[in-house]
């Protein structure tokens, strides 16, 4: 574990896999809970978690890496269910690289037990983690210039969700008609960081 | 119909709702957004006795025209600009008494970007997030406005202030930009900090309120390949491939991919929201506190 300042308030926690940066944003969300760390901002991403306004970055920096990294808590969360219809532009193309029929990619896809591992790229957008490692697919060399909401796609090794429509690269798959994103709603994201997500296939 | 509103008649190049933003939602996704310059825009609302988180409208360049359907005060401040009520000029940087069904007219900016109009009980759109402001990244808040838009105004909670003096900013000739190195200064060549630091950037004309964009010597990377998405602070220094630094302002995405190799101290930030396309910038490193 290493942490590296950011300006004069922040710090960057790196480690090694996606795994221990859940693990650590667990840790870090429970001592913030408990009130024995106080930070504005805890913003878990791929090996990484940004601590943002901080009194004393240095002296948080030599307590952190020199203490150990807890292992995950148990998913003491209620998993969301997603419903999908698997009948995304690129779900034959995501076939071909897999080397799998269509069919094959929704049964493997639905199958996973997904993460969040980090939100970005839009309120409500979730970096789900959970495919095994080689289903990872490339983006869209050139992005789609509008993708509709609710549009389920791929990318490296994550699956997302479009909370609204927007420009974007990823390897579309399905569609879902839930709704990932609304501020007149108490959470607003139906998706937060740790969140365990199943996707479920219906009909199209 | 409740008379404490305030129609928008000519909505400028862009005019936005914003206050002080809606911080502690970066995990989620949401940037921070607020007003770019928060010390005028906090000045403002002192001025036409609003708390300092009080919503007000953010102007670009060109000003904007409103008309309130009640008799409030007004102050204008930020970049300076004339202003007039129903034609007769009025002062700038000073509450301005502007009368129910008058029309206030915020001029083109004579220097800097973006003017500030407060109006006495602040503009009450309805919160997201705890915040008013208009989050061009995510879409969150209320959109730009447009001709015919009409924005409620809450009720007047002080008197406005008595002022003689206030301070007149002069927008930067130049933008001194003090930043830290990192934390990814490491994936960049030696040669690329000495260019950093050494070299006179310009501020581009495809700034907004997401970053300043500059104009420049590309920095050269020592570390080819991609950076895992990580958390991105406000002031963060990110360099994308084309080599040329981005400052990330209130509106910047809260996770990203390209390796930020400093971070601009929070005090030096609101003179990026006055500095016009051409400014030239310099990348001061200090050391950490």
């Amino acid at each position: 574990m290493r942490a590296l300042p950011v300006g004069d308030r922040a710090l960057l926690v790196e480690v090694s896999t996606d795994e221990e940066a859940q693990a650590l944003h667990a840790d870090l969300l429970r001592r913030r809970a408990e009130g024995s760390l106080s930070v504005r901002e805890l913003v878990p991403a791929a090996r990484t978690v940004l601590l943002d306004g901080l009194d004393d970055p240095a002296g948080l920096a030599a307590r952190l890496t020199t203490s150990k990294l807890p292992p995950a808590p148990a998913r003491a969360q209620e998993v969301v269910e997603i419903p999908v219809r698997y009948d995304g532009p690129d779900l034959a193309a995501v076939a071909g690289h897999w080397a799998v029929s269509p069919q094959e990619v929704a049964r493997i896809h639905a199958a996973a037990e997904f993460r969040v591992a980090f939100c970005g790229f839009a309120p409500g957008f979730g970096y789900l983690t959970g495919l095994p490692a080689r289903y990872g697919v490339p983006r869209h060399a050139t992005p789609r210039t509008t993708v509709p909401a609710g549009s389920v796609g791929l990318a490296g090794p994550y699956t997302g969700v479009y909370p609204r429509s927007s420009p974007g690269g990823w390897q579309l798959i399905g569609t879902t008609d839930v709704v990932l994103w609304d501020h007149a709603r108490v959470p607003a994201a139906l998706l937060s960081p740790g969140t365990p997500v199943r996707f479920v296939p219906v009909e199209s | 119909m409740t008379d404490r509103a305030l129609a928008v008649v000519r909505a400028g190049a862009l005019t936005t709702v914003q206050d002080q933003g809606r911080p502690g939602h970066a995990h989620l996704g949401v940037p921070r957004s607020g007003a770019l310059d928060a010390p005028a825009a906090a000045l403002v609302n002192r001025l036409v006795g609003n708390p300092p988180g009080a919503a007000l409208l953010e102007t670009t360049l060109n000003g904007c025209d409103v008309r309130p359907r009640s008799t409030v005060m007004v102050a204008v401040g930020g970049a300076p600009c004339p202003v007039t009520v129903d034609g007769r000029p009025v002062a700038w940087g000073a509450p301005v008494r502007v009368p129910a069904g008058a029309l206030l007219s915020v001029g083109t900016a004579v220097s800097g970007v973006r003017s500030y109009v407060g109006v006495s009980g602040g503009v009450t759109v309805e919160p997201v997030l705890g915040s008013r402001s208009t989050d061009l990244l995510s879409g969150l808040g209320p959109p730009p406005l447009t001709d015919g838009t009409v924005l409620p105004l809450g009720t007047p909670t002080a008197p406005h202030a008595r002022v003689d003096v206030v301070p007149h900013p002069r927008p930067p000739a130049e933008l001194i930009l003090r930043v830290t190195l990192g934390p990814r200064d490491d994936w960049f060549t030696t040669a690329a900090i000495r260019t950093l630091t050494t070299h006179t950037y310009r501020v581009s004309s495809a700034s907004n309120r997401i970053g300043l964009r500059t104009e420049g010597p590309a920095l050269e990377r020592a570390l080819p390949g991609e950076l895992p998405s990580e958390g991105m602070v406000l002031g963060a220094v990110q360099v994308p491939p084309d080599g040329r630094p981005v400052v990330f302002l209130a509106d910047h995405p809260t996770t990203g991919g390209y390796p930020v190799i400093a971070v601009v101290r929070p005090t030096d930030l609101p003179a990026t929201a006055q500095a016009v396309p051409g400014t030239p910038v310099r990348f001061v490193v200090v050391r950490r506190r």
